[in-house]
């Protein structure tokens, strides 16, 4: 690539080393994710979903996803979504959380003692987020848009996504709001637009190579208003659910092709 | 159709924002939590925050000529020459970190420039959120008026453009008056690799 720059100048090769790297990203892409370890992840999931845990010593077999207890094809496709039991819009890990503690009757705090996990140790929500999603692949995401709540939720997510606060003025937008854009050498996708959230929105949640570590759209969020310099969301908390209410909804139709594999 | 969303419809189409900010603050309120040095009081929108969500980033002209003029009254500048060490500038450039509750509180902060801009040729790995400031000095001059605009304009980007997407990276304490010298310097310093 110096050689290239030397012999045409450097304004006239600018683009052409910006082709390159992108050519390269792209093939790394596709390296990655041939060799994803994304179905161990799945795998673990399962066993976890069958185990009996907590006072109750009940597996999550049971657990209703929005398409009845234990239905998990294309379940995930279609969150969040209003629970009426719960009287809420849900995500998936909120209402896994949900099942943790009433069916199984683990406490709150217990349940969410460790919801992201490290290169050591993956957390129980990781491993069952990539065993539920799975279950999606193929499936249209639709998440819900008919219930009042569920057009609150997406309201809410719009207004976060375009809100400037905190320590450096940020808001989603200030990265995500214009195309072509890239930090560092990581693309930017204009998440509040149908063509980008789409592909981003059925490949989450996701195995990532830079860290070894599977990721849910809860981490993503949270790992996002970190580096926003924010204050921490609250795990599954009504803020988190809308953002990706909004998100979901602005991808909807792009058939589930995830848990993905990220850079 | 109530007429505020007409309004709002009006006003900025392609994004209709339903909630008013005075609200979407009650639930970052309500649904976030202080951690490290991230704490609370960073979810209280103040003004240029409030201006730029409620119009969008296209504030009123005279607002934010106004608002513009208020922020440069924050801006302490130092006596003398402003161009500091352009290698130490450079560390600074690359450092991301600062702010974040992962980060020590009181422990040096770095600029995160290169996440947003092309500085030093040598750096392939920058963002493309910002213009590219690729040989900026050797462009621009490196006069005391140039030194003054570079230094203010890090110390507080809402300044010279109220809406712009750079952090205050002066006025919210992130970098030091010495460590903003020390940018300028990578920026204006004829030996600096931005302007070989």
């Amino acid at each position: 690539m110096r050689f290239g720059f030397l012999l045409c100048g450097v304004l006239a090769c600018a683009p052409l080393a910006a082709q390159d790297a992108k050519k390269e990203i792209q093939k790394y892409q596709q390296m990655i994710a041939e060799g994803s370890p994304v179905e161990l992840f799945e795998l673990e999931g399962e066993a976890l979903w069958k185990k009996p845990q907590g006072p109750k010593s009940v597996s999550l077999e049971k657990c209703d996803l929005g398409q009845g207890p234990g239905a998990l094809k294309g379940a995930y496709a279609r969150l969040p979504r209003y629970f009426k039991d719960a009287d809420r819009v849900m995500d998936l890990e909120t209402r896994l959380l949900h099942c943790m503690t009433t069916l199984q009757g683990r406490s709150r705090d217990e349940a969410t003692k460790r919801v992201f996990g490290n290169e050591n140790q993956p957390s129980e929500m990781e491993y069952l987020s990539a065993y539920v999603a799975a279950q999606s692949r193929g499936a249209k995401l639709a998440a819900g848009t008919a219930h009042p709540k569920e057009k609150e939720a997406f309201e809410l997510g719009k207004a976060l996504f375009f809100h400037r606060a905190g320590g450096w003025d940020m808001s989603c937008a200030s990265c995500h709001g214009e195309e072509g854009k890239r930090i560092r050498m990581q693309d930017l996708p204009v998440l509040s637009k149908r063509e980008f959230a789409r592909p981003i929105m059925a490949t989450w949640p996701a195995y990532r190579v830079s860290n070894s570590q599977f990721k849910t759209m809860q981490w993503r969020i949270n790992d996002c208003y970190r580096q926003m310099r924010y204050p921490e969301p609250n795990f599954a908390s009504d803020a988190t659910i809308a953002l990706n209410t909004f998100l979901t909804v602005t991808a909807a139709g792009e058939p589930y092709r995830g848990p993905g594999t990220k850079r | 159709m109530k007429p505020g969303f007409l309004f709002a419809l009006l006003a900025f189409p392609g994004i209709l924002i339903a909630q008013n900010p005075a609200d979407v603050q009650k639930v970052l309120q309500r649904d976030f939590h202080a951690r490290g040095q991230a704490t609370m009081d960073r979810v209280v929108q103040d003004g240029v925050q409030r201006v730029c969500t409620e119009s969008n980033d296209r504030p009123p002209a005279e607002l934010a000529k106004q608002m513009e003029a208020d922020q440069l009254k924050t801006i302490a500048f130092p006596q003398g020459s402003l161009i500091g060490d352009w290698k130490n500038g450079e560390r600074i450039a690359q450092n991301g970190r600062g702010l974040q509750w992962t980060d020590p509180a009181g422990a040096a902060a770095g600029g995160s420039c290169y996440n947003c801009h092309q500085l030093s040729p040598q750096e392939d790995s920058h963002g493309t959120l910002g213009p590219s400031l690729l040989r900026f000095g050797a462009t621009r001059g490196t006069g005391p008026e140039m030194q003054r605009y570079v230094y203010g304009k890090i110390y507080n980007a809402k300044a010279y453009n109220l809406c712009s997407q750079m952090p205050r990276l002066g006025t919210t304490g992130t970098l030091t008056s010495e460590q903003i010298k020390d940018l300028v310097g990578l920026l204006l310093d004829p030996a600096s690799p931005v302007n070989k």
